[in-house]
């Protein structure tokens, strides 16, 4: 067992883990921060991304321990100070960017990390970034589309196609 | 103008709320004070017989807790199934029993072993390698006409073979049929598979088992798209819990698509460890499980002939169809190739004589059931590819031979034994060729060819049965359940609702819609609404969200409840305003008298309920709450032209989804935005069957799809965006919202349109290509052109 320490959405936190703890696990179970999901266990859906150090990351395929020292941000932590929902987090309810609601903490996550890194995408840039995250409910059109909206381009009123 | 309330609204979704901050609550989710962990050990032999297992070593890890094998299942029931089909001679199907835990033989990769409970789920996972199970290998029967031969290893030794049916259903004459084929000007004949899926919820299944010995009370937190089946089945049938011992919670569910609907050995064995442990027990699925533990959707193997005049009128359809049904029949897998299937086959058409004919066989596979859609893309499917290749060969336009072969009059009572109540297809034929724009064709597919591509436009058009279904009817199909849906409204006394509903949403957006349709009855805002679901302690018996039938089942129950409650609240409003019953109006939460200025508030009317001072006790209990129940008179019969547009790579054989067209007859929509988003979803599945999904066995039964590294899973840059329109409307006659039901609709349509349009690219390229059977791998369609 391994005593870790990092920062989780601004907040101080410190645990015993395994060597093999996973740091979605870690997250999950220890830290109680269920928004993080676990879709597969070959690292291929995205379900589980969080940001560490400000990269996107699938927490699924880094070790706790790799984490320690570290600023994580979780889906819990995308909202605004006040509660409000975050552009991003708008936008997918705006444009109906999600069904079951699986798939959707992953996909915040890396639409975040993707408008940081490229304020305005193009679409073909958008369905490329999303290449590590699987959803089976929307079909991505709308997930697409809530992406485009909140990096502030033009997209079609939802439902007026 | 659209409405921004109520009914027609494309209202935001309230439950994104806590989907989109982390905060939803999935059964994963929970944990329990005191929770073990299960493991299941699966079998790695697709058939074995199993010689001893010695859990000892196991056992005695520090931690484990114990391990159960079939011995202590002792007692209990095995797993049920839903639903008994009567083959060609009034027999019914051959039957297996389904237990909890391998008895004696392992049937499948993934059959259920052993459980071993330990302290954590790596503990339990660990312990597995100190199990000592003994398993002979056993020859494995994988292809379904192998399964049939003589002399064919047999799945279950208590079996007469592997056949579990014979079905032959539709025009009873089968001398007009033959003698149709016999004289027609032309039949055309097309042999194709429909291919093996899963269906891959992005939710993994979970169930937690708990048990309070003071009350005796068993709960099952578990991953459901119907948490009352699941109490009936495991409760009755399996564990022999009565009802009112045992309650079954589905939170919220991370997508479901038919996979979540079956009940599962898990959800026995967490239930049953738990009562007998004495503390909750938790498992929860790999992704690498879920792929030989879910149940499997299609696996079709199909003969469709079609025989026509030398106008091309359709005269006769016949059908041969082998369907897979893997090592044990899961809840509702004997009905799908069935009644979801060959109830179907008339498809938009005036065809007057059909017959289809089915084998469901048993091979050592992971059981196989309905995937969204069950049935209806199956027939869709042969249906759509053969009248496109009979137009090929007839020399027609496939619009024009569809158009010529719709049927116009409603009611339509087909050869299949269904009758249509409404539609206009050739109205959604229409909106399928302006919204695509069709007429701009050619004029692409040149701009391709100068570019060194080959362009396909591919058309099909789908009816499917929704709204599952009237009891009666299915009963005597062979159904063990009914399948009426319910809901309670409950009023409090400042005016606000909970709606109780039998319907559970594993993504449909049920929390937002159906608070659209009461908030609109009565005319109050949607913020009075709350929609509860999932709990059998609080909802009424009700069958669940399957079938697309959340809406016009569940629904029409909630417009009943809310009728209920209006009716008695215009009673109490009578009383109050001192006017007759018969001229009270209610209008935007408002109660007036007829020709009068007297009114009295929503919010008067149930805080007198509640406080009935001033209130007819002698002729109405105090009170606001009522249930319905509603078991349909019919199905319903949604339908649609779908249009997809391709491109291919003739050097590599690569296919390019460059547009989809989906022009859908919903009947009438409650939420636009909600409607679109399931034809999105549909047609991503229908896609990702038709180019890039296949769940493949070789021939010792290791599935060899089976994690997301070799299951191709359509991801966004694999879509193209979607075309949807639904202005077509005919509104379904029988329920009251007019409703028809849009769940499965686009993973129905979708695949033969984009098989129709790769052979149309083909052909157009010089290739004389009739099938290729999906997915269409660049491999395939690279060999299909150069073989
Ligand atoms: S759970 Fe991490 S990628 Fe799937
Ligand atoms: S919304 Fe269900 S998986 Fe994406």
């Amino acid at each position: 067992m391994a005593k870790i320490s990092m920062t989780v959405n601004g907040k101080a936190v410190s645990g015993e883990v395994e060597g093999r703890t996973l740091l979605s696990a870690f997250l999950r179970d220890d830290q109680g921060l269920t928004g993080t999901h676990i879709g597969c266990d070959t690292s291929q859906c995205g379900a589980c991304n969080v940001h560490v150090n400000g990269v996107n990351v699938k927490s699924c395929t880094m070790l706790a321990a790799e984490a320690d020292g570290a600023e994580v941000t979780t889906i819990e932590g995308m909202s605004n100070a006040d509660g409000s929902l975050s552009v991003v987090q708008q936008a997918f309810q705006d444009y109906h960017g999600l069904q079951c609601g699986f798939c959707t903490p992953g996909m915040v996550m890396t639409a975040a990390a993707l408008l940081k890194e490229n304020p305005k995408p193009t679409e073909a840039e958008v369905r490329a970034y999303l290449e590590g995250n699987i959803c089976r409910c929307t079909g991505y059109h709308n997930i697409v589309k809530a992406i485009m909206a909140a990096s502030g381009q033009d997209v079609m009123p939802v439902a007026a196609e | 103008m659209p409405k921004d309330s109520g009914i027609g609204a494309s209202n935001k979704r309230r439950e994104d709320i806590r989907f989109l901050t982390g905060t939803g609550n999935y059964t994963d989710d929970i944990n329990l004070n005191g929770q073990a962990y299960a493991h299941i050990v699966r079998s790695d032999m697709a058939h074995g017989t199993i010689n001893s297992i010695d859990v000892s070593a196991a056992e005695a890890i520090d931690g484990v807790v114990k391990v159960f094998t079939a011995a202590d299942f002792e007692g209990v029931g095995g797993i049920p199934c839903g639903w008994q089909v009567t083959d060609r001679h009034g027999q019914p199907m051959q039957e297996p029993k389904h237990p909890i835990l391998a008895e004696g033989k392992v049937r499948h990769v993934g059959d259920p072993i052993c459980v071993i409970v330990a302290e954590t789920a790596e503990l339990a996972r660990d312990a597995a390698d100190a199990l000592n199970i003994d398993i002979t290998e056993l020859p494995a029967v994988i292809d379904m006409k192998d399964a049939l031969a003589d002399g064919a290893t047999k799945v279950h030794d208590d079996l007469t073979n592997n056949l579990c049916y014979d079905w032959g259903f539709g025009s009873e004459d089968l001398d007009a049929v033959q003698n149709a084929f016999d004289t027609a000007h032309h039949v055309t004949t097309l042999e194709l598979k429909n291919n093996r899926l899963v269906a891959n919820p992005m939710e993994p299944r979970v169930a937690v088992g708990d048990y309070a010995r003071h009350s005796d009370e068993s709960t099952l937190y578990t991953t459901s798209q119907n948490p009352h089946v699941i109490r009936l089945l495991m409760g009755a049938f399996v564990l022999g819990i009565p009802e009112h011992k045992l309650r079954v919670v589905a939170p919220d569910v991370g997508g479901g698509f038919g996979a979540k609907i079956y009940h599962y050995a898990e959800e026995a064995i967490v239930t049953f460890a738990a009562k007998a442990l004495g503390r909750p027990v938790k498992w929860t699925s790999s992704r690498s499980e879920a792929f030989v533990s879910d149940a499997h959707g299609r696996d079709h193997v199909t003969k469709i002939e079609l025989a026509m005049d030398k106008e091309g009128k359709f005269l006769a359809v016949r059908t041969d169809t082998h369907a897979n049904m893997g090592a044990y029949l899961s809840t509702f897998a004997p009905s799908i190739p069935t009644w979801l299937h060959g109830t179907l086959m008339a498809g938009n058409y005036t065809t007057p004589l059909i017959h289809v004919n089915v084998k469901a066989v048993f091979t050592n596979t992971t059981p196989v059931d309905a995937y969204r859609g069950a049935g209806r893309p199956e027939a869709t499917f042969q249906l759509e590819r053969v009248i496109d290749k009979a137009a090929r060969e007839m020399g027609m336009d496939p619009v024009e031979i569809r158009r010529k072969n719709f049927i116009t009059e409603f009611p339509y009572a087909t050869p299949v034994a269904v009758e249509y109540d409404t539609g206009d297809y050739h109205a959604t034929m229409d909106a399928l060729l302006a919204k695509s724009d069709h007429a701009g064709f050619e004029a692409r597919a040149a701009q391709s060819k100068a570019n060194g591509k080959l362009r396909g436009f591919g058309i099909a058009h789908y009816i499917e049965a929704c709204g599952i279904a009237p009891s009666a009817l299915v009963g005597q199909l062979g159904a063990r359940a009914g399948l009426y849906e319910s809901a309670t409204v409950r009023v409090n006394a400042t005016g606000g609702l909970v709606v109780m509903t039998g319907s559970h949403s594993h993504g449909q957006g049920h929390e937002t819609s159906f608070a659209q349709v009461v908030a609109e009855m009565i005319g109050i805002d949607e913020s009075m609404v709350e929609i509860v679901h999932g709990d059998t302690a609080n909802t009424p018996m009700g069958m669940g969200t399957y079938g697309s039938r959340s809406l016009a089942v569940g629904g029409s129950a909630l417009v009943r409840a809310t009728e209920k409650i209006i009716n008695k609240a215009k009673k109490v409003a009578a009383h109050l305003m001192e006017a007759a019953e018969g001229d009270i109006e209610l209008k935007d939460g408002q109660f007036t008298v007829a020709g009068t200025d007297k009114s009295v508030a929503w919010g008067d009317v149930t805080l007198a309920a509640y406080v009935p001072h001033n209130y007819p006790l002698e002729e109405i209990e105090p009170g606001l709450e009522e249930t319905a129940f509603y078991d349909p008179a019919n199905f319903t019969y949604p339908s649609g032209a779908y249009g997809c547009e391709v491109e291919v790579d003739p050097e590599t054989g690569k296919v390019t989804v460059l547009g989809f067209t989906a022009a859908d007859d919903f009947g009438n929509v409650v939420n636009p935005m909600i409607v679109e988003g399931q034809v999105h979803g549909g047609l991503a599945q229908g896609i990702g069957q038709a180019l890039l999904e296949n769940c493949a066995y070789d021939e010792n039964g290791q599935l060899i799809s089976a994690s997301y590294m070799d299951y191709a899973m359509p991801r966004a840059d694999d879509l193209p965006n979607f075309t949807v329109d639904h202005s077509s409307v005919t509104p379904c006659t029988h329920n009251p919202l007019g409703v028809k039901g849009c769940g499965e609709a686009g993973a129905i349509g979708s695949p033969p349109a984009l098989v129709n349009a790769v052979i149309d690219a083909l052909q157009r390229g010089g290739h004389d290509v009739a099938h290729i059977d999906m997915p269409l791998t660049p491999g395939r369609v690279w060999a299909a052109m150069n073989g």
